[in-house]
């Protein structure tokens, strides 16, 4: 189905929370130094400038509801933890003029000494008490060290990924206003308006019902628009200060400093298997960072608790607190770096067993969840990669590497798995008649994934109406309280009250609502919830000059019932374009000596170009599984993006003997090892 | 004309498609106090001379540049390499002039919360022990590291291009190479240009005989900056033995880099890839790279063998 605004965007008329008024606008002094402490700050110069209205400092600190949230508690404190950190910021009438005023805050710092490199043997390696979302940081059984004993064939091996960056369209944004009875209304980008207006009315001091958030349209967010960021406390309290509406719009320097990302990891993993390709051990073991004031530990490993049948697990995380932004969710947080290590050391491990990479994955097949022994809801991983073989043409391949050619390029295939967890969180909705549409409310966000559009078609069916006859609104907390637009839990969370809202309208005929607090509650029973897939890659190595294309990608997934096939597709390709850029471009290099991010643009960090990507497909299994949601679905904006790298780099290797264990794949890496394995 | 050069005095910037300049304004890198807009300035023909060869104004867009019949016709290395070069939208507001000015990429001149002795003197060069992967492995110098990223200009370079400047002082011409310098001990100095010099044409020679190519390698297929380039010209007469060869190399220096030494090399000898390797070999005898773009030489290398190997088969 087209989405349901997407005239709006295109003619312009939809409004992002940048764009959604007129307004003064505040401007951020940030950090030069990655550690120490703010000793001075000179403002006079600054409050002299043309159109200047406020001036914020940590030196004269704001006064706050909260400072438990350091990344919200603006300008709290004089301590240094990380390179652009938040110290000032000016307020003008325009932006020009905020930009000027701030640029002549003169900051004194008294430096210490910093630290960004993240090591697997960092002495300030510690064990988190949970990793996100509150999982086990550690979590094992059997005996690893006999498993690899026993093994007719183990791998050890060590993969990295690099600090990468959500780089949604949309700048972080928010236009705030009060009231003259102290109540603020925030138009900000957020994946999530319920959640974001708690937050802000915690920093803020202030009750939940005297905050609203406005948020009809977002432009993008990759888990960086999950939680609040700091434009939305920028913008409330610049415009405290001045009197007046003011807005924050970060710039994209600023986004890569303040808004999240998804940390580096050191992943060691450790197979081990019989003759027969069955697993005797799985070891993973990861290394990432988090920053001075804020824990963020990704649950890098936790899918090797669910992927693979062994006898011995071992899934372990260490953080190394850093003097960096803290990191956060990015797409798949987990799941996507994780199974990168995972899937490229099963095909390292297919490739020592002799065993085809398919057939490997199929002969560990669990029956069970390893980790917690529950049946599976349902899983179709060996279905999907079997499909997908077949409509790759994965039959005959010949398993030796570099033995193919295009000209001066070398070809190989490669294949990986993919996982991602099904869930769901309370929502609530309401369905009122009025005149000749259905009005359906609910607090969920479209952040592009086209939510507006699968509620609609959700609502329809309930109500047995003319998609067109129903009116769905979301994007304002004023609307019945929801979750946010993350974990991949939107459309099964949101579908769900918007389901039961339609059921209690049914009732009556006029007005239904609906709460699944007690409904979700009842999901935590007897069966694992997850979806699985299948990603196949076609490469193209020049080993010459170290260049690679991807001229397929193919995804086969089992997602549940997919509500819409348009914007499933989206949200796959979407997902594996994502994954595409992981495995060969993305990455924020980090500058030791001077302790920051020193690629803070799209001119620096690349992400795929159309030309990139070049024949990408994605399809599904028709998954029946009653033991989800009314809708039948498993959400499907993460699983994309799992999968899809490991796949790359395994093609990679089949095309020309190289393993590059340290992402991305860039022609340097290729040139620098064309010499050795 | 005689107006936007008189209006040149100290602080001002000409201002062309602005798809640099006003980044480095953005970005606070270049703060003019005054810019005089020199885009629509009459410098928007491309005309054939008398002699063969072609004038470019600069103020030709670099879309109109790679589509004119002239340029993709008898020039279409050039008219490759500008079309290998950022993106359509950009490449519609950038112009002959600018494309020949714009800046360094380089992370640290971008970003003015670190050192740079391109954008403040003295303040150090952090890229020497920092980020360097796609900085230069020929002709820098401990001051500076930093790479010309311009595609057309190394088309240009291997043309025998001459740029034609003009200022309240007069007019000259300027050959390429030696419009652009290498950073020694003042790596603020991109260009010879004298203050207020603009930029009014490119011209070239009729077109060299023989075969020509530009070949851009990059991490992603599209709208990045090369990693190396080779703009090469090549003419066997049809036999085997190489009559001339015309090399350039961007990605590796300050400069779009004139392979002087593997031209002479190849010169009079017979078409192959070893003695290709050897011209490539001793051109990048002089490479000194750093310690995170050693990739480069075997890149540079691996790249000009190729492309003078498709150009004799």
């Amino acid at each position: 189905m087209n989405r349901v605004e997407g005239i709006d965007k295109v003619t312009g008329r939809a409004k992002y929370a940048g764009e959604s008024g007129e307004a003064a606008y505040v401007f951020a002094v940030q950090s030069a130094v990655p550690s120490g402490a703010v000793s001075a700050m000179d403002t006079a110069a600054a409050r002299e400038m043309p159109g200047v209205l406020a001036v914020l400092t940590c030196v004269d600190p704001p006064v706050l509801g909260s400072a438990e949230d350091a990344e919200l508690a603006l300008f709290q404190t004089r301590e240094i933890a990380f390179h652009g950190q938040l110290v000032g910021a000016v307020v003008a009438d325009t932006l020009e003029n905020a930009r000027a005023a701030a640029a002549a805050v003169r900051v004194d710092y008294a430096a210490t000494a910093h630290d960004v490199g993240l090591r697997a043997d960092h002495p300030g390696r510690y064990t988190p008490d949970k990793v996100n979302p509150g999982l086990p940081a550690d979590l094992s059984y059997g005996d690893i060290e006999a498993g690899l004993a026993a093994a007719a064939v183990s791998i050890d091996v060590t993969y990295t990924t690099p600090t990468l960056h959500n780089n949604p369209m949309e700048p972080h944004a928010a236009l705030a206003a009060w009231d003259d009875e102290g109540h603020l209304t925030v138009a900000d980008s957020t994946q999530g308006p319920s959640a974001d207006r708690d937050t802000i009315a915690t920093v803020l001091g202030l009750r939940p019902d005297q905050v609203r958030v406005i948020s009809p349209h977002v432009g993008g967010g990759f888990g960086s628009k999950g939680t609040t960021r700091p434009p939305a406390i920028l913008a409330a309290l610049a415009a405290r200060a001045a009197g007046r509406p003011v807005k924050a719009v970060f710039t994209r320097q600023q986004m890569f400093q303040l808004t999240g990302y998804r940390t580096p990891t050191i992943q060691r993993l450790r197979l081990g298997a019989g003759q027969d390709g069955k697993l005797t051990a799985v070891a993973h073991a990861v290394t990432e960072q988090t920053a001075i004031r804020t824990e963020f530990a990704e649950q890098t490993a936790t899918c090797a608790r669910v992927m693979y049948a062994t006898p011995a697990l071992s899934t372990t995380h260490r953080l190394v607190r850093l003097n960096v932004p803290a990191p956060s969710w990015m797409r798949a947080p987990g799941e996507c770096p994780g199974m990168y290590a995972l899937e490229s050391a099963m095909d390292e491990l297919a490739v020592a067993a002799g065993i085809d990479p398919i057939e490997l994955r199929a002969r560990n097949d669990p029956a069970t969840e390893p980790e917690s022994g529950k049946p599976f809801s349902s899983r179709h991983l060996v279905e999907c990669l079997r499909e997908g073989a077949r409509r790759f043409g994965w039959a005959g391949r010949d398993p030796r590497p570099a033995v193919r050619a295009t000209g001066p390029w070398l070809s190989g295939t490669g294949v990986a798995a993919s996982t991602y967890p099904a869930r769901r969180q309370p929502s609530s909705a309401s369905v009122t008649a009025e005149g000749d549409k259905l009005v359906v409310r609910i607090a969920a966000a479209d952040i592009g994934t086209g939510a507006r559009t699968a509620l609609t078609r959700i609502a329809a069916e309930c109500l047995d109406v003319p998609t067109g006859q129903v009116q769905l609104e979301l994007g304002d907390s004023s609307l019945p309280d929801a979750w946010l637009a993350g974990g991949s839990m939107g459309t099964a969370s949101w579908g769900s009250a918007v389901a039961a809202a339609c059921a209690d309208f049914h009732k009556n005929g006029t007005r239904g609502t609906a709460d699944t607090t007690e409904e979700v509650a009842a999901d935590s029973g007897g069966f694992a919830r997850h979806a699985f897939g299948a990603q196949f890659a076609e490469v193209l190595v020049h080993p010459g000059t170290g260049e690679v294309r991807v001229p397929r990608l193919l995804g086969v997934f089992a997602a549940g019932r997919i509500i819409d096939q348009t914007l499933a597709r989206s949200q796959f390709i979407g997902g594996m374009t994502m994954g595409l850029g992981m495995a060969l471009m993305e990455e924020t290099v980090v500058d030791a000596a001077q302790g920051g991010f020193v690629h803070r643009d799209l001119a620096q960090y690349h992400v795929p170009t159309c030309a990139d990507v070049q024949d990408i497909e994605a399809m599904w299994l028709d998954e029946q599984d009653p033991h989800l949601n009314p809708m039948g679905s498993k959400g499907i904006g993460e699983i994309g993006i799992v999968g899809t790298a490991a796949a790359i780099g395994n093609a990679v290797w089949h095309a020309t003997g190289q393993r590059i264990r340290d992402l991305p794949i860039t022609p340097a890496k290729i040139l620098s090892r064309s010499d050795h394995e | 004309m005689a107006d936007a050069v008189a209006g040149y005095g100290p602080g001002t910037m000409y201002l062309g498609g602005g798809t640099n300049l006003v980044d480095l304004m953005r970005l606070g890198v270049a703060t003019p106090e005054r810019l005089v807009d020199v885009s629509r300035l009459p410098l928007g023909e491309i005309t054939e001379d008398e002699r063969g060869g072609v004038r470019i104004g600069a103020a030709v867009r670099n879309a109109d540049l790679a589509a004119h019949p002239v340029i993709a016709s008898r020039y279409p290395m050039l008219a490759r390499a500008v079309l290998a070069g950022a993106s359509g939208q950009v490449r519609n507001m950038a112009t002959v002039g600018g494309n020949l000015l714009q800046r360094t990429r380089c992370t640290y001149f971008q970003d003015v919360t670190m050192p740079c002795n391109k954008r403040d003197p003295g303040s150090g060069c952090p890229a020497i022990d920092g980020d360097h992967a796609n900085l230069a492995i020929l002709g820098h110098s401990a001051r500076c590291v930093a790479t010309h990223p311009s595609d057309m200009a190394v088309a240009l370079t291997a043309l025998d291009a001459r740029v034609h400047v003009t200022s309240t002082s007069g007019s000259r011409v300027i050959g390429m190479p030696g419009l652009h310098r290498l950073p020694a001990d003042d790596p603020s100095r991109d260009t010879v240009l004298e203050p207020g010099e603009l930029i009014t044409a490119v011209s070239l020679p009729p077109p060299l005989p023989g075969r020509s190519s530009y070949r851009k390698v990059r991490e992603r297929a599209s709208f990045a900056f090369a990693l190396v380039s080779v703009a090469a010209v090549l003419d066997t007469g049809g036999g085997g033995v190489i009559r001339d060869c015309r090399l350039a190399l961007g990605g590796v220096a300050h400069v779009p880099w004139r392979a002087f030494t593997s031209e002479r090399a190849v010169a009079g000898v017979a078409g192959d890839r070893d003695s290709f390797a050897a011209a490539a070999d001793a051109e990048l005898r002089a490479a000194a790279p750093l310690t995170r773009n050693v990739y480069k030489v075997a890149l540079a290398r691996n790249l000009i063998i190729e492309t003078l190997e498709e150009l004799v088969s």
